[in-house]
């Protein structure tokens, strides 16, 4: 404990703030609630009833008002800390509210009604973990359905990205031939072309190919990456010639090359594509929606689409399937940040 | 058999050549070391032989077999990488299975060839270890041992040995030079350490700027040079160069003056020169001998090196750089001026183009 807090208090100089100090722990705290607060606060409004959500000013923990039932009364009663003209608080049960003065009862004594400003009233609330709404859609809501769909195209698509797109650079890394580095540039432009501009043309492709309302209309579109061809390339570029060349002469064919010889040289780099693959397909929203109108086909984020109703959005609904549909990005980021940060400093990219 | 034979071979990149009118025949069981400064074009020449590179033209047999189209897997060859390009992600085991495995040989003849090379370059103790956790010479020895189990026709050797240091690169050398004689199999090997060329061939190649400049034994390279270039980089310390004009010419010899006024007279034997010439004169530094006679040419010495069992003197003759080799402890400091003997040592005279006219023999020391 000593060292921990030793280490964190560390300042510049032994002694006094410097304003370095002050400004790194600015700088970190702010980051930290930057990255973190939103996470934090969808995670903890995700437990909160639809009435919490509405709630304004919004709180972070989700409160829930106590309510009492209360004898001669046939609705449960909300429960608040009112201020008695002789300055005492008392525990009331609002009956009703009329202009600017609320008449409350007193749960014991159901008999007399007390009238209290407003203003004089304050809700008693207590900590409550609305967990029917995790509950609740997996009875209702197709999620299983979803979750499978979304699972299916993550993995299929990630697959079939990192066998593509490794043959790709593949080729582009280790094979000398003319336009070679035109190749190379016409797949890096097309980093520039946003999906929303390409995204009619692909539509017809697809209704063509009959591969409208198929999960292998979402995949087969995303699985050649500019981004990926680009980190694997530059990856296989750092492997040396003489090993393929060696290969060549121990009689191994050009697929033994790649597959015995350069693919599992290139690991980190596919490690690094294979995550964030997983990531932009786990994520995707637009693209699947487009191709998918079919409800047993929808990937989860369309699936949660679902809750926002053209008149009524359910909010403790979606916020919380959100929640489930990041677990598999966070756990994938936490269990293979040791490849992104190695295979990011290796490829040389952000 | 590991017969290979280059007809006219030229190799070229765009406009420019790499490999220029190569012709060489080397025979089977032979050991043949191209040498040269880097650049040269030995290690091309060798990736062409291999089948990594395309000749431009010209023609490379093995065996009597035009090969010029067969891939390098095909041509029944194996090479050891400067870098040894042994597979990472392998065990040494597997490194050497690789190249067995994909000539669909059957398991127990795998597991055969690869226990009798490793025991013959002694790795048995680190086969299931990867490359990254072996030592350079253990690298080294599993590159070797990855081709002896191939049983080539012949071994390409790409400066196996410029990853070792000083003293494991002596004891490798060693083993190579009895490797071949166990395996008796053609050998090319590339190097630009003229003492590996000299300590392991049975002929070298001497290759500069794309072209071969002479092909013999060590020997041969280092008595009787074909040029200038050949004499300058056999042998170490190098020749030393002494300008000179030629003055008289008789039938059979010649006189010479060097800077500084020095004559000498030379057996020139079937050289024909003419008054006038201007030639370059080539005395390796071990052949020197110093003399006690004031009329011979004095060197001022700069630079006294001893060595204990030789000492090196660095001087300047007539305005040129000479460097000797003199036997043993010798009493010299820099700032001295030593008279040189130069009717002793080998002469080698050469033109204008760095061409060998004759070999004067010298009285010897």
């Amino acid at each position: 404990m000593g060292k921990v807090a030793r280490f964190i208090l560390r300042r510049k100089g032994g002694k006094g703030w410097h304003w370095t100090d002050i400004f790194t722990w600015v700088w970190l705290v702010g980051g930290l609630i930057i990255m973190f607060g939103p996470a934090v606060w969808l995670v903890f409004s995700s437990l909160k009833t639809p009435a919490a959500l509405a709630e304004f000013p919004p709180s972070i923990l989700p409160y829930v008002t106590s309510q009492a039932t209360v004898e001669g009364y046939d609705k449960p009663l909300m429960l608040y800390d009112a201020r008695m003209p002789d300055g005492s608080t008392r525990v009331l049960a609002e009956v009703r509210r009329i202009g600017l003065v609320a008449q409350m009862v007193d749960p014991k004594a159901p008999g007399e009604i007390v009238k209290v400003n407003i203003n004089d009233r304050t809700p008693v609330r207590t900590m409550s973990f609305a967990t029917n709404n995790y509950t609740e859609p997996f009875v209702h809501f197709d999620f299983l359905r979803y979750l499978w769909n979304s699972v299916f195209v993550t993995v299929v698509a990630t697959v079939i990205t990192l066998v593509v797109n490794s043959m790709a650079a593949f080729a582009l890394s280790k094979y000398e031939f003319k336009g070679r580095s035109l190749a190379m540039l016409v797949i890096l432009a097309t980093l520039m072309v946003p999906l929303s501009v390409i995204m009619v043309p692909l539509y017809s492709i697809i209704s063509s190919l009959g591969l409208f309302n198929s999960l292998w209309g979402v995949i087969l579109p995303t699985v050649a990456t500019p981004t990926g061809v680009f980190i694997l390339r530059q990856y296989m570029l750092t492997i040396p010639d003489e090993l393929i060349d060696a290969a060549r002469m121990d009689k191994a064919s050009e697929w033994q090359i790649y597959w015995r010889i350069v693919l599992p040289l290139t690991a980190p780099a596919l490690a690094v594509l294979a995550i964030f693959s997983v990531v932009w397909r786990w994520n995707d929203f637009l693209w699947p929606l487009i191709v998918l109108s079919r409800r047993e086909l929808y990937t989860l984020q369309v699936g949660l689409s679902i809750y926002s109703g053209e008149l009524n959005v359910q909010w403790h609904f979606i916020l919380a399937m959100t929640v489930v549909t990041m677990i598999p990005v966070v756990l994938v980021f936490i269990f293979l940040q040791r490849f992104i940060t190695t295979g990011i400093a290796g490829t040389g990219l952000k | 058999m590991g017969e290979i034979k280059l007809t006219d071979v030229k190799k070229s990149y765009g406009a420019l050549a790499v490999l220029k009118d190569i012709d060489l025949h080397i025979k089977d069981g032979e050991f043949v070391v191209f040498v040269g400064p880097s650049g040269c074009g030995k290690s091309t020449l060798l990736r062409t032989i291999a089948g990594l590179e395309k000749v431009t033209s010209g023609e490379i047999e093995i065996d009597g077999k035009r090969v010029n189209d067969v891939t390098a897997a095909d041509r029944g060859l194996a090479m050891v990488f400067q870098s040894y390009a042994l597979y990472p992600h392998m065990s040494v085991r597997q490194n050497l299975a690789f190249g067995l495995e994909n000539s669909n040989m059957p398991k127990a003849e795998i597991t055969e060839r690869i226990n009798e090379a490793a025991r013959m370059l002694e790795i048995e103790s680190y086969m299931d270890r990867r490359p990254g956790q072996l030592s350079g010479g253990q690298r080294q020895r599993v590159a070797i041992g990855r081709a002896i189990v191939r049983r080539p026709t012949a071994f390409l050797l790409d400066e196996p040995l410029s990853n070792l240091d000083a003293e494991l690169r002596v004891s490798t050398r060693a083993e190579l030079a009895a490797l071949h004689a166990r395996l008796g199999s053609t050998m090319i090997y590339v190097t630009h350490d003229q003492v590996e060329a000299m300590t392991l061939a049975h002929r070298i190649v001497v290759m500069r700027a794309g072209k071969i400049e002479q092909v013999g034994t060590p020997l041969e390279l280092y008595n009787v040079p074909a040029n200038r270039f050949v004499a300058g980089f056999i042998g170490a310390p190098h020749m030393n160069f002494l300008k000179a004009d030629v003055v008289a010419v008789s039938s059979g010899s010649a006189t010479l003056t060097f800077a500084g006024g020095y004559r000498a007279d030379l057996q020139t034997g079937q050289a024909k020169l003419q008054v006038g010439d201007k030639v370059t004169v080539g005395v390796r530094p071990q052949h020197l001998v110093v003399s006690s006679d004031p009329q011979h040419p004095a060197a001022k010495l700069y630079l006294v090196e001893a060595l204990g069992s030789e000492t090196v003197v660095h001087g300047d003759i007539g305005g040129e750089k000479l460097l000797a080799v003199l036997p043993g402890q010798q009493r010299l400091n820099a700032g001295d001026t030593v008279h040189f003997d130069l009717s002793k040592p080998v002469l080698h005279v050469f033109d204008d183009n760095g061409h060998r006219l004759f070999t004067h023999p010298g009285s010897g020391a």
